[in-house]
């Protein structure tokens, strides 16, 4: 191809404003395009793929227990953490709106708000997976795909959960592990240890994909805790302020990701009632 | 012009187009230490990646090495069982997640990219040097992971083997490589940007050289086909300039990229053929592979017709070229056999797998490399190696390559199974042969390590154009290029390869 | 001809982004009564139609869709693309086991 500096000469006046155009820009401006960002949100949406193609296919094979199995979630905790993300969305597109408007403060404000919100959410989870553990919807040693023992106490323990809320109190005990093994079956046998199999991979999958969605929110953290000292510092402005939209994407991203989540998890087994 | 002599100097052939303003380069403005580690140039970056994927290289080989010495003999009397599976595990690893994958696209890719668009670097600079640094530490941890005792699941990790009844240390290998992972999708992330947003005046896209179109369409679909389709630029280029001609079919060459990454997404049952999965699913993932074949038939006979009526020069560069398209050729074709179902289920989990993804993974993505390397070996050092060695090199590989692999075909064909470190007494002859031509193959790859080292330091001193190339990079920079690239933004006026006459290989001013 | 991405947007009004966070909520109300009604086999679609408006909301006013550039278009089609291609294929090999050949 002829592109020669005699070329660049001949067009020398009009190539000047492209010369500044095209490499001044370069450090600051590209290093913070918001292509790139979408970019990188595309691979997630494949690394989030393929936890979800497990699920559909896992959906499809085992729907009646997959049923069940989401009937041992909390569909108010569940719901409460939809309506803190969505909270933490909003006050995020208000932080940069913010930045895009030059309120420097509020940006670094509300990112702070943003941070806060998600950490409540991790706080809910945490109380949420505190509770799945100790009825042993874990699938690690204590959930014991071994036998059918397990299963039927973690239904046991639901049962009397909804038994308690009903009577309108909060707490409510753990079954007694004898009773349990008394109400088991042997003759159930082998389907109960396939059904307690197929839950089983319901729950791992459950606790997968929540854990790498609050993974990624803990990195969110981080960033945005970045993002925020900057905008104190008064690092953006209304020329100036692709960080903050990044940062927000990904944000966004992160609550798009729950919003399937929540009902996938959550709602299959809410028809069936207790 | 042309010609067959050992000796042919065609540095001379072509003028100085850019000439030298000073001396300062981006090899020599700065000598710290710490301005290597810590560098934002794309062009030292690319460096980096070179020496270390090298050593990668160096230590895939070796036990590729003990592979072929263990399967001299029937018996096991080199390596046990066990130490057989880690050996052939960590070859193929290593092999593919840390030179593989990096070798043309980092280290070419993040040399050239920005060289070829007229671009000072690539959009994001800080997120290249993370990428290194990314690989750097996966490959850390790939090597604790050796160290501490090995894998022995196969580079493909199939559950549950590795899932449930491998013993060995595949976590700590499996994060090894989810950090490498992460070094290669943000190194195609900034590549993509780097080609949408920073392309200099005039470059449009049916402008780019070929080389970007196939970095481009890799970088999109980061995938197995990312191993072959960044040689297949290199060919494009090296083909194009050291035949002096435009190349035939520009746009179809370009688009065959992008069908090849589109499709190369969309082919990965062709691996599970024989695991049971749904018949109908198997001749759909069949047709889908087939399909394959016809970017990659229509890129071949495109080269062929580029060729065809060119002034044809045998560089080194060229040979390896040449080497690479026998050898493309011939893996392509037998991946026909494999697609095919019934074929396959006798093929399966034989040599003839083996043999097949060697040609195209070595003979193919490894030629198309080395290509590469000699051919921008004078932008990037400033040096000439020699060509006497160059071309004994390039024509040891291809000798030392058929005599390793092709044996193999023969031996899958008749039964051998893969992964085996022992095998009936009928096998050996062909054995022996294999283990031969990898001893040859050896010697073949070993020799550009040390003329390029010596060319390195004391090669003759190469001008800014040596090989009459027509991209940016050979028109408008000087070699080595200035930390800048560009004294001045180049504008494009033309396609490239516009070779106006047989010797007239730029508009020399 | 690459340019240069200016990301200097008139900011949106702020009622607009009230407005969207009130439909999400809303939303989410109706994708939790939803659940707790048995549609059978239409359960899941239904599901999942209202976390694909949701999130067409969050994308479109929240990430800016609205005003962003066609490339970017072109990323948030490609991973939609992607995805059912993944999920697509996979399910054509799980669903067809079954077939008498």
């Amino acid at each position: 191809m002829s592109a020669t500096n005699e070329t660049v000469q001949d067009h020398g006046q009009h190539h000047h404003k492209d010369l500044a155009h095209h490499f001044d820009p370069l450090e600051q401006q590209h290093a913070a395009n918001p292509l790139g960002m979408w970019a990188f949100l595309l691979t997630e949406v494949l690394f989030f793929g393929g936890l979800f193609a497990a699920y559909t296919i896992y959906r499809y094979k085992y729907s009646a227990m997959f049923e069940e199995a989401s009937n041992h979630l909390d569909i108010t905790l569940g719901a409460t953490n939809t309506v803190i993300l969505i909270l933490s969305s909003l006050t995020m597109a208000l932080a940069v709106r913010c930045s895009q408007t030059g309120n420097s403060l509020w940006t670094g404000r509300w990112l702070l708000i943003t941070i806060a919100f998600g950490l409540m959410f991790l706080g809910v989870k945490y109380v949420e997976w505190k509770h799945d553990y100790h009825i042993h919807l874990m699938p690690g040693k204590d959930w014991s795909g071994k036998d059918y023992w397990h299963w039927q106490y973690a239904k046991k323990a639901k049962d009397m959960e909804t038994e308690a809320h009903k009577k309108g109190s909060a707490e409510h005990a753990l079954p007694d592990r004898k009773d349990v093994l008394a109400d088991n079956d042997p003759s159930l046998g082998v389907r109960g240890i396939q059904e307690s199999q197929q839950a089983r991979l319901f729950f791992l999958l459950y606790f997968c994909m929540t854990s790498l969605h609050a993974l990624h929110m803990l990195v969110g953290f981080v960033l945005i805790g970045i993002i925020a000292y900057f905008a104190y510092q008064g690092a953006y402005s209304p020329e100036y302020y692709s960080p903050v939209e990044n940062i927000g994407l990904y944000w966004h991203f992160v609550d798009i990701v729950w919003i399937f989540l929540f009902p996938l998890l959550y709602l299959l087994g809410a028809h069936m009632g207790h | 012009m042309a010609t067959v002599s050992l000796e042919s100097k065609t540095f001379d052939k072509f003028p100085d187009v850019v000439g030298r303003h000073d001396d300062t380069n981006y090899l020599n403005h700065d000598h710290s230490i710490t301005s290597w580690l810590f560098t934002l140039d794309h062009k030292r970056i690319g460096l980096l990646y070179l020496v270390t994927i090298t050593l990668m290289f160096l230590l895939g080989g070796a036990l590729a090495g003990a592979i072929r010495l263990e399967l001299l003999t029937p018996k096991g009397d080199f390596l046990t069982a066990d130490t057989y599976n880690k050996a052939f595990t960590a070859h193929g690893i290593i092999m593919l997640f840390f030179f593989l994958i990096p070798s043309i696209p980092a280290v070419l890719g993040n040399f050239l990219v920005p060289l070829m668009i007229g671009a000072k670097d690539v959009a994001f600079p800080r997120l290249n040097l993370l990428s290194y640094y990314l690989y750097f530490a996966g490959s850390v941890i790939a090597l604790t992971a050796l160290l501490l005792g090995g894998v022995d699941t196969g580079w493909t990790f199939y559950t549950p083997f590795s899932s449930t009844y491998s013993n060995s240390y595949v976590i700590v290998m499996a994060v090894g490589l989810f950090v490498v992972g992460f070094s290669s999708i943000l190194t195609g992330l900034n590549f993509i940007i780097t080609v949408h947003r920073m392309r200099c005046p005039g470059l449009t896209w049916f402008r780019l050289p070929l080389f970007i179109w196939s970095i481009y369409a890799t970088s999109v679909v980061q995938l197995v086909y990312i191993m072959i389709l960044p040689s297949l630029g290199v060919t494009s280029e090296v083909i194009a300039t050291f035949s002096r001609k435009n190349v035939f079919g520009y746009h179809i060459i370009a688009f065959s990229s992008i069908a090849i990454a589109v499709f190369g997404f969309i082919v990965w049952a062709h691996h599970m053929f024989t695991t049971g999965i749904s018949p109908y699913a198997a001749m759909v993932f069949s047709l889908l592979t087939f399909s394959v074949a016809i970017p990659s038939g229509i890129k071949v006979f495109s080269w062929l017709a580029t060729m065809y009526g060119g002034s044809i020069s045998f560089d080194t560069p060229m040979i390896y070229a040449f080497g690479f398209l026998g050898l493309f050729t011939i893996g392509g074709l037998t991946g026909l056999f494999l697609s095919t179902l019934g074929t396959d289920i006798h093929l399966h989990d034989t040599y003839f797998i083996v043999a097949h993804f060697h040609y195209i993974m070595v003979g193919g993505a490894i030629m198309g490399y080395m290509a590469g390397i000699h051919y921008w070996w004078p932008k990037i050092t400033g040096k000439m190696y020699s060509e006497f060695w160059g071309k004994l090199s390039a024509g040891i590989t291809f000798i030392g390559f058929n005599f390793t692999f092709f044996p193999q075909f023969i031996l899958g064909y008749l039964g051998m199974p893969r992964r085996y470190y022992e095998y009936p007494d009928e096998f050996q002859v062909l054995n022996v042969f294999s283990t031969a031509g990898a001893s040859i193959l050896a010697i073949g790859y070993s020799m550009p390590l040390f003329y390029m080292t010596y060319s390195f330091f004391f090669g003759e001193k190469a001008n800014s154009n040596p090989y009459g190339g027509s991209t940016l990079e050979w028109t408008n920079t000087t070699s080595p290029p200035s930390p800048h690239n560009f004294e001045q933004t180049p504008v494009v006026t033309e396609e490239p390869y516009h070779y106006h006459g047989k010797e007239a290989a730029v508009v020399s001013h | 001809m690459a340019t240069t991405e200016h990301s200097t947007h008139q900011p949106a009004p702020l009622s607009l982004y009230l407005a969207t966070f009130g439909m999400l909520m809303f939303l989410t109300i109706v994708t939790i009564l939803a659940g707790f009604h048995n549609f059978g086999m239409w359960s899941t679609p239904i599901a999942l139609g209202i976390a694909a408006v949701k999130a067409a909301l969050v994308v479109v006013i929240f990430m800016h869709g609205y005003s962003s550039s066609s490339l970017t278009w072109v990323i948030i089609l490609a991973s939609m693309f992607f995805l059912t291609i993944m999920l697509g294929l996979m399910l054509s090999d799980y669903m067809s086991r079954g077939w008498a050949m």
